[in-house]
């Protein structure tokens, strides 16, 4: 029985939880899971099933027993085997013995780097259209979201004026995160040297979520990490979810200068205690081979972003050209429609889903986020029916 | 590989517009390649890859490692050439190791397999000796798993 003075269950949340509003995602979700016979570009993972060597050997890690806890920071095998490989495609070089945690996935590795690094109150940047969980992490952190827009007129780079503008005396970190989720875009050596530049005026630490890294199909892939004088200041967040199509295995990584580890591993080790022992011997076995599977995979995701891109240019939706990640984001403003009317009209009157662009960020207002990690035989479908759709509005 | 082939490896019924929307090419110059690739036999036919299984067609197919005496001119191919016209014979590969040619042969029976490894295949001079086996089931063709894959069984929506 409530007795007079007790809280309601809404006032038991705590406050910053509270008022974080519920994911846009998530009431899409609610109305897409509803419907049959759809063709989804709302999926934001891989389309491909795991490679096949690495379920293998995940089975034969079971039937050895790999089934305990491993030491906190993941299995020392594993953190060499990232450390070549890190060494190898990103150009950064860490310490497997103090300078890289094992996580559940890039959110884990997200969340100790925010936990750790922030004080009540601590300005935290990031560029929005974004990953839905960015602003939420920060402010479970208890910092103070700062939010820098990018453009569809820079093809959503970030460059260093933007940030110029939004910096502050109490602004102590920067969270980037490219190839984008949910705009495609990538950020040209150019624009990362001088966002490091940036960084180190301002003595700001810099999370960089690479999660898509692989999956860049113009040009290559520059991680802040491996800038000169950045490794210092750098968490840098990378995991098998989308190149290697491993979501379900959960397991990511964070690589850092030994003492911000340790800061790390202490709140994984209170809260987490280890990765999951078998998703890390997966994760072995996918980093011995890591550029046969990947490259199979980038190749046709590549024939799908240019399909895309080409059919967007022909039913005249302005789209910057998505070059990494698996979305593509076009500006559906012109249409007379919100995002989120454009998406439920679509999801009605063609059975295609798509995420209002507004889920990634209010400047994500006017786009739609399609992501291409379906079939090609989906993307070719959905795409007619979208053309469809378009001339059907614009009539 | 060219891309182009590898999307017509994949699926041969791919039209040049999509071809080209997928390489960022235009129709005429994804037309013009194929046509290219047709002329200079690089492109040897378009097949639809069939699950036999499930047509019960009443034919076998056997597998026959077959081992030759190369010839003094023209080695293995001049054997292997004659061995290739054969319309029982569906395919054929020269191989290093314990035998030198590896047949598929198709027949309606066994009878009219056996037949033609006694009467046609082992009578050919510098054939010395044959071993034949039939094929029971066909799990995987040409890189196409011949079960219907499971169903996407991912979230419709997720970030
Ligand atoms: C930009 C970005 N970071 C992190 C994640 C989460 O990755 P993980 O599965 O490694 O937790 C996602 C997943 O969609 C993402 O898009």
């Amino acid at each position: 029985m409530k007795t007079s003075g007790s809280k309601s269950p809404r006032e038991w949340v705590a406050g910053h939880v509270r008022d974080i509003p519920r994911s846009g995602i998530r009431d899409f979700f609610d109305i897409v899971s509803t419907m049959k016979d759809i063709i989804s570009l709302g999926i934001g993972e891989p389309d491909f099933d795991t490679p096949w060597h690495v379920r293998e050997s995940t089975v034969f890690s079971l039937e050895r027993g790999a089934t305990h806890y491993t030491s906190n920071l993941g299995l020392l095998e594993l953190r060499k085997a990232v450390a070549r490989y890190v060494n190898r495609f990103f150009k950064a070089s860490y310490d497997p013995e103090t300078e890289i945690l094992v996580t559940v996935g890039v959110s884990e590795a997200l969340d100790l780097a925010l936990r750790a690094l922030i004080n009540p109150g601590d300005e935290v940047m990031y560029h929005e259209p974004c990953y839905v969980s960015y602003r939420a992490d920060i402010i479970f952190a208890h910092g103070t979201p700062v939010v820098v827009e990018t453009r569809a007129e820079d093809d959503f780079r970030l460059t260093r004026e933007m940030l110029e503008k939004k910096v502050t005396p109490k602004t102590k970190l920067l969270l980037l995160n490219f190839p984008n989720n949910p705009t495609g875009a990538t950020l040209p050596r150019k624009d990362v040297e001088e966002i490091a530049e940036f960084a180190k005026k301002h003595d700001l630490l810099v999370i960089t979520d690479e999660i898509y890294a692989e999956l860049t199909y113009d040009g290559e892939h520059v991680s802040i990490a491996s800038i000169p004088g950045m490794k210092e200041r750098t968490i840098f967040l990378h995991g098998f979810s989308k190149a290697w199509a491993m979501t379900g295995f959960r397991l990511g990584y964070a690589c850092a200068p030994a003492e911000l580890t340790e800061a790390m591993m202490k709140v994984h080790q209170y809260t987490m205690l280890c990765a999951p022992t078998m998703s890390q011997k997966a994760a072995i076995e996918a980093l011995t081979n890591p550029e046969f599977d990947v490259t199979q995979m980038r190749e046709e995701y590549h024939k799908r972003r240019n399909f895309l891109d080409r059919s967007f240019r022909e039913m005249g939706l302005p789209c910057s050209k998505p070059r990494g990640a698996f979305y593509a984001f076009p500006n559906i403003g012109g249409m007379g429609l919100t995002s989120k009317e454009f998406a439920l009209k679509l999801l009605d009157e063609e059975k295609v889903a798509a995420v209002p662009g507004n889920a990634f960020g209010d400047c994500g207002e006017g786009f739609l986020r399609c992501a291409y990690a379906t079939s090609m035989d989906n993307i070719k479908e959905a795409m007619a029916r979208m053309e469809r759709f378009v001339k059907r509005l614009r009539k | 590989m060219d891309e182009l082939l590898k999307i017509l490896k994949q699926n041969a019924l791919e039209s040049p517009e999509n071809i080209a929307k997928m390489l960022n090419l235009k129709v005429g110059e994804v037309k013009a390649r194929i046509a290219e690739y047709e002329k200079k036999g690089v492109i040897r036919g378009y097949q639809a890859i069939l699950n036999e299984d499930q047509l019960d067609l009443g034919r076998v197919t056997a597998v026959i490692e077959v081992k030759i005496t190369p010839e003094r001119e023209g080695g293995f191919n001049k054997i292997s050439s004659r061995i290739a016209r054969f319309s029982e014979v569906q395919s054929i590969y020269l191989m290093s190791g314990a035998y030198d040619l590896l047949l598929f042969v198709a027949g309606k029976d066994l009878r009219e397999v056996a037949s033609f490894v006694s009467e046609k295949l082992a009578t050919i001079e510098g054939v010395i000796s044959t071993s034949t086996h039939f094929m029971l089931k066909t799990y995987k063709h040409h890189g196409i798993l011949m079960e219907t894959e499971h169903e996407d069984e991912r979230l419709k929506v997720s970030p």
